[in-house]
């Protein structure tokens, strides 16, 4: 088996005193879509925000491409090729659209763009519109196309979206579905958070169901049974 | 709209270059004066309005430059502006990079707690020592000279001279800075300013932009306090002190924050108003409570001018905007 492009072992979280991530592990592939399940408050974006080096575990290792980062800062990780769409967004609202993209642009590190300023505003043509607003003054549906496609400026390797479509209007979810969509089929791998369960697991090649803190479901999307869905996320 | 701004800049400079041959000798020093002001407080907006770090310790550099101008000149006679500036200016990035790399591991409050005290320290380490003369401070007899192969390039001892020898360097200043925050390492402070994980998420390494910043911003403050230690011959403490420090930033605040010009237009209105405000001639015996009617100017500056007066032209822009 090809060396994982990230893999997390044993991870042990703490906010202070709460004890939020009780010894996960987690494995992404080259290419491979995978989909973090679970109810509000179950550990995805303490995962998440553990594997990146915004909070630092107590236990466990994280490894990117066998590297280990589990101490590393934040930038230092991120520079590994890993690009992160937070929840909530997380546009510059002073900066303009231009400048919002440009101040990601990054090759990757295999020296390629393949995602250029040109091929940004191609795959988002609403921000080609607006590319001298100021990114407060973007409807939410445009502001998470900004995030994504900031975040694809740096030329990632791994993409994580976290509620990406979280608030926005059934059309403009559409929309950033098919995006998404377009970007895991161009090779990059993506973990995908979602309430869209339908969605993330016509998309994922595996699914990940978190409860309290640990990984009660890892496995390909199709053995994802309606019983584990039910029990666990409550549809 | 770029070159209309940039055909208004030189109007500006072009009347500033004007003003020493109509003006009186005092009015033209008093101008010099705010100039270098100006400079102060631009440096102070690089931390306070672009990358979110309210210092309350500013003059920490404003000072030291000055002292290291004072300690370097010999006792009669100039010291030569080639040597001493080049070495103020080191003392001040040293300094800011000594206390930077401890002091930017805050912020917010502590921040402003942190650079006020380190500031203080060096209040009374040339309060107190004899290194700087006590509280009677040190008196520069001479202006530093601008010698080239023997011959004096600039009579700075003249105030026209000195007045746009400081006019062309406020220029530079604003130059220099309004190409660094077009480029790249400005919108970087941008966002550090607003929110600073999410740079970090986006690789950038906002520990040394911070240092970065800084360091320059130390820098020019220590331009600022060269320049007024060479205006008045003489230094002491108080251009270290929390006071000094914390005019400067009325001055950013007043002028509005995040704006090159607005601060500028800070340090303007100021001292203009210092000045106007405590004439004697003009206001009798309340001319001694001058603080009292500039405290009330300027929270009425917060209360109906929330980005400062550099606002005002923003707000009519916004209205038009909105209205097609």
């Amino acid at each position: 088996m090809s060396e994982p492009l990230l893999e997390a072992r044993g991870i042990h979280s703490y906010y202070g005193a709460s004890h939020i991530l009780h010894g996960v592990d987690f494995r992404i592939d080259r290419g491979e879509t995978i989909g973090l399940m679970g109810r509000n408050g179950m550990g995805k974006t303490t995962l998440i925000r553990s594997l990146l080096g915004h909070l630092r575990p107590r236990a466990g290792s994280v490894k990117v491409r066998g590297l280990d980062v589990t101490q590393a800062a934040p930038y230092r990780i991120a520079r590994l090729g890993l690009a992160y769409v937070p929840e909530g967004r997380g546009i510059f609202p002073n900066l303009t659209v231009r400048e919002n993209l440009i101040m990601a642009a990054r090759a990757g590190l295999d020296g390629r763009c393949d995602w250029t300023y040109e091929r940004i505003l191609d795959t988002f043509p609403r921000l080609a519109e607006r590319l001298a607003n100021g990114g407060g003054e973007l409807s939410g549906g445009e502001q998470q196309m900004l995030t994504i496609g900031r975040a694809l400026m740096t030329n990632p390797q791994l993409l994580i979206l976290d509620e990406a479509t979280e608030g926005l209007a059934p059309l403009i979810a559409r929309d950033i579905w098919t995006i998404i969509r377009g970007i895991r089929d161009s090779g990059i791998a993506t973990v995908i958070v979602d309430k869209n369960y339908g969605a993330v697991i016509g998309l994922a090649d595996r699914c990940m169901v978190m409860v309290k803190g640990r990984a009660v479901f890892d496995d390909v999307a199709e053995k994802l049974s309606g019983d584990v869905v039910q029990k666990y996320l409550g549809v | 709209m770029k070159s209309k701004t940039s055909v208004l800049l030189l109007i500006v400079l072009l009347l500033f270059a004007l003003f020493p041959f109509v003006g009186e000798k005092f009015y033209v020093q008093l101008v010099a004066k705010v100039m270098i002001m100006a400079i102060f407080a631009m440096s102070l907006d690089l931390l306070v309005g672009y990358s979110g770090l309210v210092s309350l310790g500013h003059a920490a550099f404003f000072g030291l430059a000055g002292y290291v101008l004072a300690r370097l000149a010999p006792q009669y006679e100039a010291a030569s502006l080639w040597t001493s500036l080049p070495l103020a200016l080191a003392a001040c990035a040293a300094f800011a990079l000594l206390t930077g790399l401890l002091v930017l591991r805050t912020s917010g409050v502590y921040f402003i707690m942190v650079t006020l005290a380190f500031a203080q320290m060096l209040f009374f380490v040339f309060h107190d020592t004899p290194l700087g003369g006590g509280s009677d401070g040190i008196y520069l007899y001479a202006k530093p000279e601008l010698m080239l192969g023997g011959t004096s390039l600039l009579n700075l001892e003249d105030h026209r001279v000195f007045y746009w020898f400081v006019l062309g360097l406020v220029a530079a200043v604003y130059l220099l800075l309004q190409r660094l925050l077009d480029a790249n390492f400005g919108r970087a402070l941008i966002g550090i300013k607003s929110n600073e994980h999410r740079m970090r998420a986006l690789g950038y390494d906002t520990f040394r932009y911070k240092l970065g910043i800084y360091m320059l911003s130390g820098m020019l403050a220590g331009l600022a306090g060269y320049l007024a230690a060479m205006q008045y011959g003489f230094v002491n403490p108080d251009i270290l002190g929390w006071h000094t420090s914390g005019s400067v930033l009325v001055m950013v605040i007043l002028g509005g924050m995040g704006t090159l010009h607005g601060a500028a237009l800070g340090a303007f209105v100021f001292i203009l108003l210092q000045e106007v405000l405590s004439n004697q001639a003009w206001f009798g015996p309340v001319a001694k409570h001058w603080q009292l009617a500039m405290g009330l100017f300027i929270i009425a500056v917060a209360l109906f001018l929330p980005r400062g007066l550099a606002g005002l032209s923003g707000q009519r822009k916004l209205r038009e905007e909105t209205h097609g």
